[in-house]
């Protein structure tokens, strides 16, 4: 198949991009996507150009690395996939390809279509963990854990952190992100006893590095390559109202 | 290089009691002393965030550099099946002693007992840790943890969460991690690639790397430095690893004086989807667990063509369970992965190009419920369908084995510290623990157990013995000199300006490897790799184009740079396999093997961890550490 490919090209967090076309013919619809761009790279190192720089590593849909904007849906057409997941069958001949970096005000553009991540750290390390020193740990098995939800807390721990819910968010919120941190340790026993500050600390870190507000469109839920659901955006918001409550009551 | 006698400081005394003796002599610093210090950490997967956050809950001040943006990305995410721990959960007879048997004996008796004890008995704790981080393992109905079967072994021990254990242990400790960033212990540099090593005195006080963002070489000094850097899979260009998994942290420690052990040791993981065309970039691993309820076979006829479903029962051969009827499936990677080899060799692979083999579900979802398939291997089914475009519930999974998992690595003592005093490496970047083959589920638990509770005293008893001077030294000559040259060989490198791109040269030195220091080796082939190499190595130095500047963020020239140390590692690894004339674990010599084409060992002359020195003007130099087997006894792997 042939294609028809315009992507953004932005040299820096310093200078203005803009959207570059490019052709590239004869390619077998079984390649991955990010395959597709190896070629068109390869291509372009042999003519003396720039590659496309873009971020990528395990290339099984796990490591959150990879994601950009493919005819403005992050990570691409396809359903709970990730753009290293998609192949290029997902595609028709003669499509035109549009791939342009997640926008969002806290993810600054690094080069082309890599951005800077890092809020996602700085929100987790603000609380999003159970303090415990390694060592300090009794007998696993000491308290049961109902499957239901250990199968829960397991759904929403499979975030792999892409940033793909704050780029289909027309207001660049996290919500989606943050609660599935919330909820994953809300839902176990473990993370039960830092569960009020915890939710305080996230949200407050996500509001500080200039996250938008969450207006429940649901557009997160609906591109999230790990379908992480809209229950946790509610499930966060019980347990602010919940933290914010007894501390209210506290204070009295 | 100097001739030394190496000496892996195995305590004495009882191999049961050895390690909670031997720490109980290691020396002690208390958080106020322990402040005085900085450790530098070089990688953030499993291994090097759990040892970051465990050193600086003791105290220390820990500065750790990844070369991605955060230590979630780390390789170790995409681990599937599970971990290892001897809890006997099941009561089918585990214990730490079995757990340790069996990896030893995994390992085809090339590693070193002290060691292994320790991992089996370290395992129970490492479970306990990662639940009370919140780690959400499978559970039964009943509340409690599941397990499943691996490869190799008749107990069920293996502890998972759905196809994504890896993911949620790294998880675990990238949070235990944050918490210390949180406090102001960690201090985070993501998208920073260590470039080389700085040694003032004979001891590793420091590294030199690079901004991936603007290019900027640093240097940066420390008490003490701890590579946790993974596996060196990539230099076979397609292997199951991320991509941008590399050697060049190890390599550059080797060109320091650090020995390389069992270089050739690599595992050939036997459930991989197979190679489909020429701009294939990576391989993906569908998780030994599948081997729980899939049935390996292929068609009793040579050059079959008929479709999966239209080959009767009866002209079948699941060639595993017809050899090894005890293990059937479940025998040892090794040991699959040559097998089906063989019979894609004889003619009856299958699919398109012939290489590949089935992997049958039919039978357990008869049996067992498509449900249940669905709840226990879900994520891979959909994987393996989107990559393929295949079902595996109505059709068999077609794979074939692919390079996934580098027992070699930095030689280490017991303390997990190499031969450079005051570098100490863990996780996949060491060679310690998993002998010539490595049992499923048992690199995060080694991971985990040296980055938890191994490293953390044998560094800090390290510490207790130097002064803390070294938290700000940069100016120091070593580290000036050390800049200069890293800048020169980038330099170098952006000067080519040749025609080939580091891919092609890559691909090409894969193929190599994976011909002549595959699957089976041969002396012919080895020598025939040694001598084509280095016109890699030439072709390299002399026609490679990298595009752009190396004062930005430029892709090319981080694969540039890793590509040169590959190509070095590979001259290495054929001269490894060519010393070793035996058949052990992966390492398969055509010319030893039994009638039955079984690996055959000698352990007579080979029972000893090859540990390379560095030669810059040829022939590596080979140190030999004796293994000492006093627990258990020497056998010839079986398992029929
Ligand atoms: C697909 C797959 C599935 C697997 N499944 C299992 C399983 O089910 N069970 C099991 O036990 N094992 C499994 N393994 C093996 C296991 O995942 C790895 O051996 C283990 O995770 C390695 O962990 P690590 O911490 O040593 O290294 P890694 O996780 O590879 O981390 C390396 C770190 O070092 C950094 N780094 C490396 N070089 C540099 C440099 N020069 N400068 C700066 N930073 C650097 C990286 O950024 C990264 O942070 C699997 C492996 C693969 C490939
Ligand atoms: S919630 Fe989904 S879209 Fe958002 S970071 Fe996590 S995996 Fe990505
Ligand atoms: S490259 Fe890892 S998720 Fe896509």
């Amino acid at each position: 198949m042939n294609i028809n490919l315009k992507i953004w090209r932005q040299k820096s967090n310093k200078t203005e991009g803009k959207l570059h076309k490019y052709r590239l013919e004869n390619v077998d619809p079984n390649i991955s996507f990010l395959e597709m761009l190896d070629i068109l790279n390869n291509k372009l190192i042999k003519e003396q150009q720039d590659p496309v720089a873009f971020d990528h590593d395990c290339r099984e849909g796990i490591c959150g690395s990879c994601g950009f904007m493919i005819n403005g849906r992050p990570h691409g057409p396809q359903k709970a996939t990730t753009v290293c997941q998609l192949h290029m069958r997902s595609f028709n001949d003669e499509d035109d390809i549009l791939l342009e970096p997640f926008r969002a005000k806290s993810f600054g553009v690094i080069k082309d279509l890599s951005v800077d991540r890092q809020s996602f750290d700085r929100i987790i390390s603000s609380a999003g963990f159970v303090s415990v020193n390694t060592g300090e740990a009794g007998e696993a098995n000491q308290i049961p854990i109902d499957k239901s939800n250990a199968d829960e807390a397991f759904l929403s721990a499979a975030c792999i952190g892409c940033g793909a819910c704050v780029a289909a968010c027309k207001n660049s919120s996290a919500m989606l992100f943050t609660s599935a941190k919330v909820s994953h340790l809300a839902l176990l026993p473990q993370g039960e006893k830092e569960k009020k500050e915890r939710v305080n600390k996230m949200v407050a870190t996500m509001d500080a590095e200039g996250f938008g507000a969450c207006t429940n469109t649901g557009a997160c839920s609906a591109e999230c390559p790990k379908e992480i659901g809209q229950t946790n955006i509610a499930r966060l918001n019980r347990e602010f109202i919940k933290a914010q409550a007894s501390n209210l009551f506290e204070k009295k | 290089m100097k001739d030394f006698i190496l000496n892996a400081k195995s305590p004495n005394g009882d191999l049961h009691t050895k390690w909670e003796d031997y720490k109980k002599t290691l020396n002690h610093l208390s958080p106020e002393e322990a402040n005085k210090y900085k450790v530098i950490i070089i990688g953030t997967g499993l291994a090097g965030a759990s040892a970051a956050a465990t050193l600086a809950e003791k105290g220390f001040n820990i500065h750790a550099f990844s070369y991605h943006e955060s230590p979630r990305r780390a390789h170790s995410i995409a681990a599937q099946g599970g971990i290892n721990a001897a809890k006997n959960y099941k009561k089918d007879g585990d214990s730490v002693m079995r757990l340790f048997y069996d990896t030893i004996k995994g390992g085809d008796f090339r590693s070193r007992e002290d060691n292994v004890y320790r991992l089996a008995e370290l395992s129970a704790n490492i479970i306990d840790q990662c639940v009370a981080q919140g780690v959400p393992f499978a559970r039964e109905y009943g509340g409690l943890l599941d397990n499943r079967s691996f490869g190799g072994v008749q107990v069920s021990r293996t502890f998972y969460a759905r196809g994504q254990t890896g993911q949620q242990l790294l998880l675990g400790a990238y949070s235990a991690l944050s918490r210390q960033t949180n406090a102001k212990k960690v201090k985070f540099y993501p998208r920073h690639d260590m470039l080389d090593i700085v040694t003032v005195d004979g001891k590793a006080k420091g590294v030199i790397t690079r901004n991936l963002l603007d290019g900027k070489i640093e240097a940066h000094s420390a008490d003490v430095v701890i590579l946790a850097t993974g596996g060196y899979s990539n230099v076979y260009y397609l292997s199951t690893n991320a991509m941008a998994s590399n050697v060049t942290a190890n390599w550059r420690a080797h060109k320091k004086g650090a020995l390389f052990a069992n270089p050739s040791f690599t595992q050939i993981h036997p459930t991989c989807i197979p190679v489909k065309n020429d701009f294939q970039s990576k391989l993906t691993l569908m998780s030994e667990s599948l081997r729980n309820d899939g049935r390996v076979w292929v068609p009793k006829k040579k050059n079959d063509t008929r479709k999966a479903s239209d080959i009767p029962e009866e002209e079948r051969d699941y060639y595993l369970e017809r050899i090894y009827p005890a293990f059937g499936n479940l025998v040892p990677r090794d040991v699959a992965s040559r097998r089906a080899k063989e019979v894609c060799d004889n003619g009856q692979g299958v699919g398109n190009t012939g290489i590949a083999v089935y992997l049958d579900f039919k039978k357990a979802i008869q049996e067992k419920g498509k449900d249940y398939i669905k709840e226990k291997y879900g994520n891979l089914f959909d994987m393996y369908q989107n990559i393929t475009d295949e079902n595996p519930y109505k059709t068999p999974m077609k794979i074939y084995p692919a390079v996934h998992y580098t027992m070699g690595g930095l030689w280490v003592d017991y303390n997990l510290m190499t031969t450079i005093p005051g570098l100490f490496s863990i996780g996949e970047s060491n060679f310690s623990d998993h002998g010539a083959n490595r049992l499923g589920a048992s690199a995060l638990m080694q991971g985990l157990a040296d980055g938890y509770f191994i490293s953390p005293h044998t560094v800090m008893d390290y510490l207790a013995k130097e002064k803390p001077n070294f938290s700000n030294k940069t100016e120091q000559k070593e580290f000036l000199d050390a800049v200069k040259e890293t800048e020169k060989d980038i330099e170098q490198i952006m000067s080519i300006k040749g025609e080939l791109v580091v891919d092609e040269v890559h691909r090409e030195l894969g193929k190599i490897v994976w011909d002549k220091v595959g699957m089976a080796r041969n002396k012919e082939g080895l020598e025939n790799a040694i001598s084509s190499i280095p016109k890699i190595k030439e072709k390299f130095w002399k026609n490679v184009s990298i595009p752009g500047s190396d004062k930005d963020m430029n892709q090319e020239l981080e694969k540039a740079l890793r590509l040169k140390d590959f190509i070095e590692l590979a001259e290495l690894m054929a001269y490894d396999a060519l010393d070793r004339n035996e058949s052990c674990g992966g390492h398969f010599r055509e010319e030893y093997q039994t009638k039955e084409n079984e690996a055959e060992r000698n352990d007579t002359d080979f029972k000893y961890v090859a540990a390379w020195g560095y030669n810059k003007d040829g022939k590596p130099h080979l140190f030999k550490e004796d293994l000492k087997y006093n627990n258990v006894k020497l056998k010839t792997r079986s398992y029929k």
